[in-house]
């Protein structure tokens, strides 16, 4: 029971670091919108994630452990609109991930505070409820 | 924690857009400015935004991209040339230069910094309640 839990909860904090790595990313080409030559840049998290929980099938070189720290395979976006400038930020899609991504981040906080209490409800003893 | 980072990379942004909008304010107050004796205005600046590498750069993981204003950079257009011989400022042929500010141009530029603006104090906000949120894991 506790193993299936713990592995539950390694799958989600996975993610969360996934998550809040992917909102980084987002914020600096948000950051980076006015920036002549800057590439978006983003990555693929379902595959990113199933590389780090070692759920792979032959993509498991796209995540690095560099350091401790998940690093997922980046890739460049495509523009949609080309700019004089070269810059590929497309503010409309930069703005919908992030909130996608905010979106899924508390999402996913809620998965581990369930499983947090769960483990919490089965550690109190029946009469102190 | 790489959420962290988040306000490293936004504040660089809005203290470059801030910059922006100084220039930009700065250009439209001397629109209308004459040449003074030595017979050059004022002239536009605009800034010139760069991608800053933020922390260890170098891994291809930590590319934390902030921005920085990599170089402020002068309008060498002609300023506009009017005729008025009266005008104190005018030369001997009775021409006042005025600086080469177009106020068309900087008011584009104005709302471009101030939406820019907006948008990384929005990520700002969305980062600050996610941290905040993920602070609580386990309370109830």
């Amino acid at each position: 029971m506790i193993a299936r839990l713990t592995e539950s909860l390694d799958f989600h904090s996975q993610a969360l670091m996934l998550r809040a790595e992917r909102q980084r990313l987002i914020a600096g080409n948000i950051a980076n919108a006015d920036t002549p030559g800057y590439q978006a840049r983003d990555f693929d998290f379902a595959a990113a994630l199933r590389a780090a929980t070692g759920r792979t099938d032959g993509i498991a070189s796209s995540v690095m452990h560099a350091g401790g720290r998940l690093s997922p395979a980046l890739r460049y976006a495509v523009p949609s609109q080309t700019s004089l400038d070269n810059n590929t930020v497309d503010m409309d899609r930069e703005r919908s991930a992030f909130a996608d991504n905010a979106v899924k981040y508390e999402s996913t906080l809620r998965f581990i505070n369930g499983s947090v209490r769960t483990m919490l409800d089965a550690m109190k003893s029946h009469n102190q409820a | 924690m790489s959420m962290l980072r988040i306000f490293d990379i936004a504040g660089s942004a809005v203290s470059a857009q801030s910059q922006r909008l100084n220039v930009v304010a700065s250009n439209l107050a001397n629109a209308d400015t004459v040449a003074g004796p030595d017979g050059s205005a004022y002239r536009a600046r605009q800034v010139v935004f760069q991608t800053a590498l933020m922390g260890s750069a170098g891994r291809e993981g930590d590319a934390t991209a902030g921005v920085r204003v990599s170089t402020i950079s002068e309008d060498t257009r002609p300023g506009r040339r009017l005729h008025d011989p009266k005008h104190p400022g005018a030369d001997a042929e009775g021409y006042v230069t005025y600086s080469n500010v177009n106020p068309v141009e900087e008011m584009v530029n104005m709302i471009s910094a101030s939406r820019s603006y907006q948008n990384n104090v929005e990520v700002m906000n969305t980062a600050r309640s996610l941290l905040l949120k993920t602070l609580q894991i386990g309370q109830s």
